[in-house]
């Protein structure tokens, strides 16, 4: 008797996913093919961490969500996609099901051999890339990158950092020894070296983009060594400005804007503006014009900017970041300028070298400037 | 004579699949609720899970091309568990022939390319292969709870595979992504023809089925269940237990091996941080969920990739997050295995004799 019961539950149960099964099959297809029937350009923006990490994923999908708000426009999101095979399919998904014609897949580790991939098999879609190193000749037409010189930021981070250190020691967190990282690092201890030149920036590389347990104990490792200011360049800064914040120590933020995590020790932080590029990138697809394969600013252009100063930064450290950052603005500064000696005292530049910010040598930076403790 | 006894009408394979089915469409009305409870329609989801994972050629490669890896994987702890070992090294042993596969790949160039491709799948099984037997022998020769050692295998795997694609075997050219030198577009594995899901699937399915006939029709495999069954019994039955033990491990590793040297010839073309993915860890899921057979890992591998399929369909059109399918994947694990125990319980299910 029981187990009858049992087997009528089953048979509804079976029923009624029968009858959801029938529905989706006969169902209209209709929601997949309004997004293309609207005329709308449809935008796919592709993730490789949750799109609230306060950090590399937040900054692009803030990004996303402004351009949602633009006429003729419908975006469609992906999130923790990992830089596998998956990518490939989610771009092909975007485009074969969602109708996308303009795609953002934001994670480095996307460009090679993924999106290459699925731009020679879709060339009538616009693949816009984060930071890779689009070649002309080299790479597919409709492909291409647009990235910031967030270094600049780092810089004034640095100033920021160094005014307010009493130990002397600031300290970074870094994910790998790349050369977009160490750019950060070599900017954020020049930046603090302009206030004082004995300071000294202590590095710890934790090894990935996302590890937030190491990231942790980094931090804490650095504060027990007597640093008391950190920034980092991993995915999420948010367990190294929380730690930070917790130790009582005073950090600069970096990706996005993670002064709600740590209300009295956020100095300031280096945020990406990557709506400037969407903007430009988007309106071009829209507008039928050829595609910029290869875009790059810095402050002046609004790629990238600071986050407003926290309380603890003095008056004369604002006064004097923020004369550097108008000289930024303008175009006329120069982060990287010889002598420039490496952390095992040779000579990177030479006196009287002054590299633009375009300056593809700094692209492919391999050394860790004077002052910073640490190796690559 | 029909229902006697009351016995049912349908026999013990139809036990075998429509419990887990039913215990399905129990997981995917739980889903519905849940969906309906955070003001989401039930049934434009369940069409959205439909459309992204089956309801085109499209969304059936979308589901195989991501099943291919996890099929592979699982054998790596389907393996070992026919001989009693709970084994999780897949991840490790995966990294490993990837980058077995990469070397040889590259060292290979030029070479002809089928060859060199024999040579790749033949390295990346060796080197899994060996790395997971390491895990068996420590545990007959020196009494190291596997579990726990094939665990720690994955960390040390890792590590070495990262400081190798870092340091000593970098391709200088990798600036900001540290990777092995490629192995060259001659030597990439390709998607099977027709279809773009790549070689591993077919790769997968075929060991599979080797796996399943080696266990189940081979002496070589009775001895190796009644190693698992008891091993105190079959070694004063005279089997040589730490050869069946070690060799099953080696077995198992080599299909992750295979799944690594997959992912650097037809995915990524060489090695680097990419190809630690989770595959492994996923494939532990598929292995247990299969019930530790060979043959139910590909519809278990099919099921899963069809769920992370779908999971892009949700993330687009109902601007879902990303967790939503890790709580369907939940609900279809839970209700999968507390169904495991109407296992020859329902009447319908009973047979005469």
């Amino acid at each position: 008797m029981s187990s009858d019961v049992r087997n009528a539950s089953r048979r509804t149960a079976l029923k009624a996913l029968g009858a959801a099964g029938l529905a989706g099959a006969l169902g209209p297809a209709a929601s997949l093919v309004s997004l293309a029937q609207a005329k709308k350009l449809v935008v796919g923006v592709i993730y490789v961490g949750p799109r609230d990490d306060y950090g590399y994923n937040q900054a692009q999908a803030q990004a996303a969500a402004a351009l949602k708000k633009m006429p003729g426009i419908s975006v469609v999101e992906q999130e923790k996609v990992p830089e596998t095979q998956d990518v490939q399919k989610v771009m092909a998904s975007m485009i074969e099901q969602d109708g996308a014609a303009l795609l953002f897949p934001t994670s480095f580790g996307y460009f090679d051999p993924h999106m290459l991939k699925m731009a020679e098999k879709y060339p009538n879609v616009r693949f816009a890339h984060c930071g890779g190193l689009w070649t002309e000749g080299k790479h597919p037409k409709n492909t291409g990158s647009y990235f910031g010189y967030i270094d600049e930021c780092q810089y004034i981070n640095g100033i920021a950092a160094g005014s307010v250190s009493k130990s002397k020691k600031i300290g970074f967190i870094a994910a790998k020894p790349i050369p977009q990282v160490l750019r950060n690092i070599n900017a954020f201890t020049l930046g603090a070296k302009s206030v004082d030149p004995k300071i000294s920036c202590h590095l710890i590389f934790t090894g990935d983009w996302a590890l937030p347990v190491k990231e942790a104990e980094a931090t804490n490792s650095l504060v027990d060594q007597g640093v008391d200011v950190v920034t980092c360049h991993v995915d999420s800064p948010k367990v190294v400005v929380e730690t930070a914040e917790r130790r009582g120590i005073y950090v600069c933020g970096y990706h996005a804007n993670q002064s709600a995590l740590a209300p009295k020790g956020y100095l300031t932080g280096a945020e990406w503006n990557w709506l400037t590029p969407y903007t430009l990138l988007t309106k071009d697809a829209q507008e039928g014009k050829p595609f910029k394969n290869f875009i790059r600013g810095g402050l002046k252009e609004g790629y990238v900017k600071m986050s407003p100063y926290g309380k603890a930064v003095p008056e004369a450290a604002r006064k004097k970041a923020d004369a550097t950052l108008a000289e930024m603005k303008k175009g006329t500064y120069t982060v990287f300028k010889g002598p420039l000696k490496d952390n095992t005292g040779k000579v990177v530049i030479p006196a009287g070298t002054a590299y633009l910010q375009t300056e593809p040598v700094l692209e492919q930076m391999n050394y860790l400037v004077e002052g910073v403790v640490g190796s690559v | 004579m029909p229902p006697a006894r009351g016995g049912g009408l349908l026999g013990p394979s139809a036990e075998a699949l429509l419990i887990p089915l039913g215990a399905l469409a129990g997981a995917m009305v739980l889903f519905g609720v849940f969906m309906a409870l955070i003001g989401q329609n039930p049934l434009e989801v369940y069409r959205l899970i439909w459309r992204g994972a089956f309801a085109s050629g499209f969304a059936w490669q979308n589901t195989l091309s991501r099943a291919a890896p996890l099929i592979l994987t699982a054998l790596c702890v389907a393996l070992p568990a026919q001989a009693g070992l709970m084994v999780i090294a897949s991840e490790g042993a995966l990294v490993l022939g990837g980058l077995a596969a990469a070397i040889l790949g590259h060292s290979m160039g030029g070479m002809n390319p089928l060859v060199v491709k024999l040579a790749m799948a033949l390295g990346g099984m060796a080197i899994g292969g060996l790395w997971v037997a390491l895990v068996g022998a420590l545990r007959q020769y020196r009494g190291v709870n596997e579990t726990i050692s094939s665990l720690l295998f994955i960390y040390i795997a890792v590590a070495l595979f990262n400081h190798m694609v870092e340091g000593p075997l970098r391709d200088p050219a990798s600036l900001n992504k540290p990777s092995t030198h490629p192995i060259g577009e001659a030597n990439m594995l390709g998607a099977l023809p027709g279809f773009d899901v790549h070689w591993g699937l077919a790769f997968g399915i075929v060991f599979c089925v080797i796996v399943y006939v080696l266990v189940k029709h081979t002496t070589w495999g009775f001895a190796l269940r009644v190693v698992g069954g008891n091993p105190r019994a079959a070694q004063l039955a005279g089997l040589p237990v730490s050869r069946l033990v070690v060799t099953a491990c080696f077995l198992g590793g080599a299909a992750s091996g295979l799944a690594g040297m997959v992912e650097v010839g037809a995915v990524h073309g060489t090695a680097n941080a990419s190809l630690i993915a989770g595959y492994g860890y996923t494939g532990i899921l598929v292995a247990f969920i299969a019930r530790q057979n060979p043959i139910a890992i590909i519809p278990v591998s099919v099921l899963l990739g069809g769920i992370a399929a779908s999971g892009g369909m949700l993330q687009r059109r109902l601007d879902l997050p990303d967790a939503t399918v890790l709580v369907l994947q939940g609900m279809a694990f839970l209700t999968i295995l507390a169904a495991e125990t109407l296992f020859g319980r329902l009447k319908a299910f009973r047979s005469n004799e």
